[in-house]
């Protein structure tokens, strides 16, 4: 187990190099330049060329890459061209309010898809799983953009429920995390569900039934944690998805998290932030996949006897 | 046909198909159907006060913030996505292919490193990846094609390089090797054909995502850029107007909805007939 975690610690390690390598491969090949963003269109050359030997950005692209792995490696992201101020920090006072919003969001996916998925799985067949089946395409296939949108208009625009955007109180959070809850809970369900109907089918669930336990005690202490691993193995993908993809939700309902960092970061060619929330994001997709291999045995002591 | 007959079977299947097929004649047809130009800015296009109109027998689905008519800029923007989807993901599932049967087939270090190069992009922020590429890079329908490409083939590679592997264990392989088959007879009349399947699923999955990627780039503003129109920048555009002329994003969001959807759809009953062992599994 220990070396097994050794082993994956060290993988991370490595995916991380490579993804800092691709990205700041990507940035410098670009053909925005952050000197001249910087130094505004009025510019002279010389002033563009000062602001380039400020920032080492005259320097080879090794000597580049080599200078920003020693600050990675010491932990530091780099300063930020725009803001001038460290990235890390940044970066770190703006994750709680992506953490608050990716708890929350999955929190409502993970709730919907246990109810929806049981009741499903319970009747195969039924209007409520071909209800289920179908709301899990809807949700993969509606635009995340539009489902936010339209929830700003009916329940902050028109019923006025809730705050149209910002951050703060509890009612702020809760259309940003519907709108993501809603739209992948379907998966949840889609898996519940298909969880559910191999366990149900196992004898030792017949077995249960004959001893004559009531239903609902069979299928939330027998059935359900046999079924939990697909899920936990899916709350650690998500974790990776959400920190890359949660700049269209927090661009929407002006969340003060990391996606809107990037995003004005990317308005920016502010590409310390660019690269650092990229890092970050792949370290939580990495540790997403961690998360919930280190997880699964030991909830379930089958996968611990491998 | 047989393929045909089984979907026209399944209700969900039928009505993706019967959507998919009626957004290609309506992008086909725009020139025809559009009852005006996409970026004809009428003057009895907006209300007397300079807003947007809403839906009537005029303009079938309102107009824009400029006075465009609406349903003829959406049968136009059905274009422009079409293009994106068939592009896009064409590299998409081609790259795929590629490394994963490369990477499949070669055991030795070449194949070991694209393996390891398609994990690496596997811990890529792919939504992330998109937008910052699509923002620095001066955007226009072909580079957001590009980028489109560029994040979503990493799926394709992972399935069809395990495939692959499988497939090179199968005995027909052996016994082609052993009457002397050569690598490039293998990979291409042997090995190929058994994927055509998974090329033809997440060629059809696969444009659902593309469809959704560039609605969500054109939102931002970092997609295909106007005039030019496209469901996402229709969108855009319109943003800041929504509270009072909701129907300017409510429609193209519904069009890009039922768009994805019925291609979601297509490709899961594809996937359903093509791979009976996967049917009903989430």
């Amino acid at each position: 187990m220990a070396l097994l975690v050794l082993r994956r610690l060290v993988q991370t390690a490595l995916i991380l190099l490579g993804v800092a390598a691709i990205t700041f491969l990507l940035l410098y090949a670009l053909p925005a330049d952050p000197a001249r963003m910087i130094a505004g269109r009025s510019a002279t050359a010389q002033t563009v060329a000062n602001i380039r030997r400020e920032l080492g950005l005259d320097q080879p692209l090794l000597v580049q890459f080599w200078t920003y792995l020693q600050g990675i490696l010491q932990g530091n992201l780099g300063r930020s061209y725009a803001q001038k101020t460290d990235v890390g920090a940044l970066i770190l006072a703006r994750l709680p309010a992506t953490l608050i919003l990716m708890a929350a969001g999955i929190a409502v996916e993970v709730v919907l898809g246990l109810i929806f998925g049981i009741i499903a799985a319970l009747r195969r067949g039924g209007v409520v799983d071909r209800v289920v089946m179908m709301a899990s395409f809807v949700g993969v296939s509606a635009p995340q953009f539009v489902v936010a949108l339209l929830l700003l208009y009916v329940f902050a625009v028109t019923l006025g429920w809730f705050p149209m955007s910002g951050f703060g109180t509890a009612a702020h959070v809760v259309l940003p995390a519907a709108t993501l809850g809603i739209l992948g809970a379907g998966w949840y369900a889609r898996m519940v569900r298909s969880a559910m109907i191999d366990v149900l089918n196992q004898d030792y669930v017949r077995t249960a039934r004959a001893k004559g336990l009531s239903s609902v005690r069979i299928v939330l202490r027998h059935a359900l944690p046999n079924a939990l691993l697909p899920i936990i193995a899916m709350i650690g993908i998500d974790i990776g998805q959400f920190m890359g993809g949660v700049v269209v939700v927090e661009a929407v309902y002006g969340w003060p998290g990391i996606g809107q960092l990037a995003w004005q970061a990317i308005q920016q060619v502010d590409i310390p932030i660019i690269m650092g929330v990229t890092l970050v994001s792949a370290l939580a997709i990495v540790l997403g996949n961690l998360l919930a291999d280190i997880i699964a045995p030991l909830i379930d002591p089958r996968i611990r006897a491998r | 046909m047989r393929v045909l007959k089984s979907m026209l079977r399944q209700p969900s299947a039928m009505f993706g198909l019967i959507v998919v097929a009626l957004v290609v004649l309506l992008a086909l047809g725009a020139p025809l159907i559009a009852p005006y130009s996409p970026d004809d800015q009428m003057f009895d296009g907006l209300s007397l006060e300079g807003a947007p109109l809403p839906p009537s027998a005029q303009f079938l689905l309102g107009t824009d913030t400029l006075g465009r008519d609406l349903f003829s800029r959406l049968l136009f923007g059905a274009r422009t996505s079409l293009i994106i989807g068939l592009v896009a993901n064409g590299i998409a599932v081609g790259i795929g292919l590629m490394v994963g049967i490369l990477s499949g087939y070669l055991r030795g270090p070449i194949g070991g490193l694209l393996m390891r190069f398609t994990d690496l992009m596997m811990a890529f922020p792919a939504l992330l990846l998109a937008i910052v590429l699509a923002a620095l890079l001066h955007p226009s329908l072909w580079i957001v094609a590009m980028v489109i490409a560029l994040v979503n083939w990493v799926q394709v590679a992972r399935i069809v390089y395990t495939e692959t592997r499988g497939l090179v264990e199968r005995d027909f392989i052996l016994a082609e090797r052993s009457l002397g088959a050569g690598h490039l007879r293998i990979l291409f009349v042997h090995i190929l054909p058994h994927l055509m399947p998974t090329a033809i699923v997440w060629g059809t999955l696969g444009i659902a995502t593309t469809v959704l990627l560039e609605a969500t780039l054109s939102f931002l503003g970092i997609g295909v850029q106007p005039p030019q129109p496209s469901w996402g920048n229709i969108i855009f555009e319109s943003q800041s107007y929504f509270q009072a002329a909701p129907w300017l994003v409510f429609f193209p969001g519904a069009i890009i909805l039922l768009t994805a959807l019925s291609f979601n759809l297509v490709g899961d009953a594809l996937r359903d007939i093509l791979d009976p062992t996967q049917r009903g599994r989430g």
